[in-house]
């Protein structure tokens, strides 16, 4: 093959991936897996001969609707699959940002970890898959896990795939426990324009015994909110009984009733506009005013699920070197929290470590993991933590 | 040089294996070293102190270790581990001993690292809603540590003896854990020590730390990758309601009927878990709860969260169950109610010696709509073996924990056999081999009916990126034992590929 030529696989079968990878292993080519590509994330890695695309393998395998659990190959579209479960009344629990096009397929989200504000209650996808199958470099397809919702048989393999960005080979198929879906729901809102206030307000809320279904903040323009989300038969009751906490809290509260669209732009908030950067920040609880603060250099917003310590910082398009700069404040800020650059142009990709991960012995070790799996590192080389 | 594998030597009445020696053996060295770092007095080689360790929870296997060491602090666990690795000698870390799968048998003429000693506290940090805590804490100590407010929903039924670090080992379940999670689902940071010596941390009070997920497969692998030092937990408030109520039923399949109605109407109770009538006699004879003894099905259900859903859900539960027929039904009247009725539920397995001298606990997983079909098999396995077989399920998750009946040692192999049928039948329709008490010892020789030979390869290099030489648990999990082989050095492009001058084909 001459340098420079770059092919494109659409493999139908988990052995027809793994054939690709064994023989671009043997090869010396690089592979760069993707989805639909919504996640450009990480270091911009090696210059791959092989694009290799999970679009060819997006059955719906299994939906067990009396298990709560379906059986998904990588290139479903989530917006294609929450309308197939939503006709039984259920859903996947994973309501990441879709991305361009609302392409985000269920194995891109997988590989790259993301969730969204129903993480509060659901948790990720690692909480979620029971069981995956994977193509390996070596040319072989492999399961770990199984469909079940409990089941401790085998390593947890599948929890090792799970933000793996495609680095330890390509996820061919994926089991998921899935969840009734809420039969009602309703929001409460809390606003002010102090950082401190608004960490108070969803302190108290997340240490309430209200059950809740997400709890989030945002930060924008000095002003902020916090939103806490109820689902089930007694939704209304439980905001009513929130907006009363709130109040308390000492914020400007309400109920929405029609609360979509104020989820759905909590959502848009994790991703960026062309030539701005996201930044996720792995906090804790208590540093939430100080991300929110964080959040104003360089009029930057953020949107977070309060009770978790995840935000997302978005700066909005600036030159690629004030976005360096600035993504260098808040890590300052923020220190010793991991803040993952995730959205970003290539040039800011190159002139920082996106992944904010120290030279420590937990990255010795990850080295070690991706050796034994993919030791010809053919798979998404160098785009990951500590340039794996 | 490859080094030799480590083979556990087991000692089971019913199938004697033979095994090699472990890699290398102790020497005076070894023990002075070990003596050096603990203490003379939390170092044990006299036979007496020894027997003491040579079962876990599972008494069907016994392994006497050539010494027992009781680190006190990390820095000693990390100590031990590294002057292992220098000899070359296998170690099985313990916690409690209350496992019932063998993972903690330890390897015959090997080390056993118990972390007893290590039971502080290190850090309760409510505001973030996390507890740092050593291997040695008792399950129920960490709920203890954080109520009243808040509590740490993993509750197996060992919980008051068990330790978190077996819990850890485990990824341990219980009672609640259909509504709540396992331990996996709880864990965010964790210190660990390799075979090699080497201390790695691990995520910490933060979720999504980058990179693998490293904490994601650590927990749950029964002490094969290593040693927790130091575990970083999530927990959470407690439910503003608590709603507990049993319902009998004349069989099991009217019990099941009910479970998957609740499930499918969107109900997530805090935990669902049937009793067989087998079960409700020897458990109604240990604590007298007043469960009536001639129905066929005890389910206790049991609805948690915020007030105003618990009891519309409530409502919604006793209707279904009274229309698939229940008998009667009792509701937990107050707090002390509430807990006799899970008394009665915990004590199911050792109530089990009332009605045999011995039993055999199964730990089958099944989609939960294959209940009824796997019930008659069981059933149908029952009457072909004229054994009794006594069954508990967690039933919202499908983990069942029929327990196989027999009397002396004569009947033993039968009853094991009978089990293992049990545990097709699971895998058969669908489901796994250990829903929470582990592989160990006692379930590899199943592994090959869930896992093709890729699945357990792809096992194996987890295994031999935390643990090279095989030192730690050697002969657990892994249906049979394997080496690691050397890594190949990364592939690095010829000069001239890299000009352009040539090119590979």
């Amino acid at each position: 093959m001459a340098t420079g030529t770059v092919r494109s696989e659409r493999p139908s079968t988990a052995d027809d991936a793994a054939g690709l990878l064994r023989a671009c292993a043997d090869d010396a080519i690089a592979v760069r897996i993707a989805g639909s590509g919504t996640k450009p994330w990480g270091h911009p890695g090696a210059e791959a001969g092989l694009h290799l695309h999970t679009g060819g393998l997006d059955a719906i395998v299994e939906h067990n609707a009396g298990d709560l659990t379906a059986v998904l190959q990588p290139g479903v579209r989530l917006g294609e699959l929450d309308a197939t479960l939503a006709a039984a009344g259920q859903m996947l629990a994973l309501d990441a940002p879709l991305g361009a096009g609302d392409g985000a397929t269920v194995g891109g989200l997988i590989a790259a970890g993301d969730s969204g504000p129903l993480r509060h209650r659901y948790g990720g996808p690692r909480d979620l898959v029971l069981g995956v199958t994977v193509a390996l470099s070596d040319g072989t397809v492999a399961k770990a896990g199984g469909k079940v919702i409990k089941n401790v048989a085998g390593y947890d393999l599948a929890k090792l795939f799970c933000g793996s960005f495609g680095t330890l080979g390509v996820i061919a198929e994926v089991a998921v426990r899935l969840h009734p879906r809420p039969r009602a729901q309703a929001t409460a809102t809390g606003t002010t324009d102090d950082p401190v206030a608004l960490a108070e307000a969803a302190s108290l809320l997340s240490h309430s015994a209200l059950e809740l279904q997400s709890l989030d903040v945002r930060w924008r323009s000095s002003l902020g909110m916090v939103l806490a989300r109820f689902g089930g038969v007694a939704a209304a009751d439980q905001a009513a009984a929130a907006q009363r906490l709130l109040a308390e809290a000492g914020v400007q509260a309400a109920v929405i009733e029609d609360d979509e669209p104020l989820w759905a732009a909590q959502r848009a908030g994790q991703r960026s506009v062309d030539g701005g950067a996201v930044v996720r920040v792995s906090g804790r609880p208590t540093q939430l005013a100080d991300a929110c603060i964080a959040a104003q250099v360089g009029d930057a917003s953020l949107v977070g699920r309060a009770g978790l310590g995840l935000s997302w910082i978005s700066l909005p398009p600036a030159a690629p070197g004030e976005l360096v700069t600035s993504i260098a404040r808040v890590r300052q800020v923020l220190a010793p929290s991991p803040c993952v650059v995730l959205d970003a142009p290539a040039y800011v990709r190159e002139h920082l470590d996106p992944w904010d991960h120290p030279e420590d012995a937990a990255l010795v070790l990850m080295r070690r993991v991706k050796a034994r799996f993919d030791p010809t590192s053919t798979c998404n080389p160098a785009i990951f933590a500590g340039g794996i | 040089m490859s080094p030799a594998p480590c083979f556990a030597v087991v000692v089971n009445p019913s199938h004697m294996q033979t095994a090699a020696a472990p890699c290398a053996p102790l020497t005076p060295r070894l023990l002075d070293g070990m003596r050096a770092i603990c203490g003379r007095e939390h170092v044990y080689t006299d036979a007496d102190q020894l027997r003491t360790y040579e079962s876990d929870g599972l008494l069907q296997y016994r392994a006497r270790p050539g010494v027992v060491v009781l680190p006190g602090s990390a820095g000693e666990v990390r100590d031990v581990v590294r002057a292992c690795s220098d000899a070359g000698v296998p170690w099985v870390a313990r916690g409690a001993g209350s496992g019932l799968s063998g993972g903690a048998l330890p390897v015959e003429e090997g080390v056993l690292i118990v972390l007893t000693r290590m039971r502080a506290v290190l850090e309760v940090d409510l505001a973030n809603q996390r507890i740092v805590v050593q291997p040695g804490v008792t399950n129920s100590e960490i709920s203890a540590a954080v109520g009243p407010t808040h509590f740490y929903p993993p509750d197996p039924s060992s919980q008051i003896v068990c330790s978190v670090g077996g819990n850890v080992a485990e990824n341990s379940g219980g009672a609640h854990c259909f509504k709540y999670g396992f331990t996996t689902n709880y864990v965010t940071g964790m210190e660990i020590v390799l075979a090699g010596g080497e201390v790695v941390t691990l995520g910490g009070k933060e979720l999504d730390h980058p990179g693998y997920d490293l904490l994601g497969v650590f927990v749950g692998s029964e002490g094969t990758l290593g040693i927790c030092t130091s575990v970083t937990l999530r927990v959470i408030p407690v439910p503003e309601a608590i709603k507990t109520m049993v319902a009998f039923f004349d069989t099991t399949g009217q019990a099941g009927e009910t479970v998957s109605e609740i499930v499918s109407g969107g109900v997530i109770p805090g935990a669902i878990e049937m009793m067989d009538n087998l079960t409700i006699q020897a458990a109604e004879q240990a604590v007298g709860a007043g469960f009536p003894t001639d129905v066929g099905a005890a389910l206790i259900i049991e609805l948690d969260g915020a007030r105003a859903e618990c009891e519309a859900c409530f409502d919604d539960v006793v209707a279904i169950c009274e229309r698939n027929g229940s008998l009667s039904i009792r509701i937990a009247a107050d707090e002390a109610d509430r807990a006799l009725i899970w008394r009665t539920r915990k004590a199911a397995f050792a109530a089990m010696g009332r009605m045999a001298n011995n039993y055999y606990v199964q730990d089958g997983v099944i989609p939960r709509t294959k209940l009824p079909e796997v019930l008659a098999q069981i059933t149908a396995l029952s009457d072909e073996y004229g054994m009794r077989v006594a069954n508990v399920f967690h039933a919202g998750d499908g983990n069942l924990h029929p327990l196989v009946l027999y009397d002396g040692e004569a009947q033993a192999e039968r009853a094991e056999e009978l089990a293992g049928k049990i545990v097709a039948a699971c895998v058969d329709a669908g489901g796994s081999i250990t829903g929470e008490h582990g592989v160990g010892v006692d379930k590899k020789r199943y592994m090959p009916s869930m896992f093709g030979e890729p699945d357990l390869a792809a096992f194996q290099m987890l295994r031999c990126a935390f643990d090279p030489r095989g030192l730690a648990n050697p002969g657990k999990v892994m249906p049979t034992p394997r080496l690691c082989g050397e890594v190949p050095g990364p592939y690095r492009r010829h000069p001239l590929e890299r000009d352009g001058v040539a090119e590979r084909f």
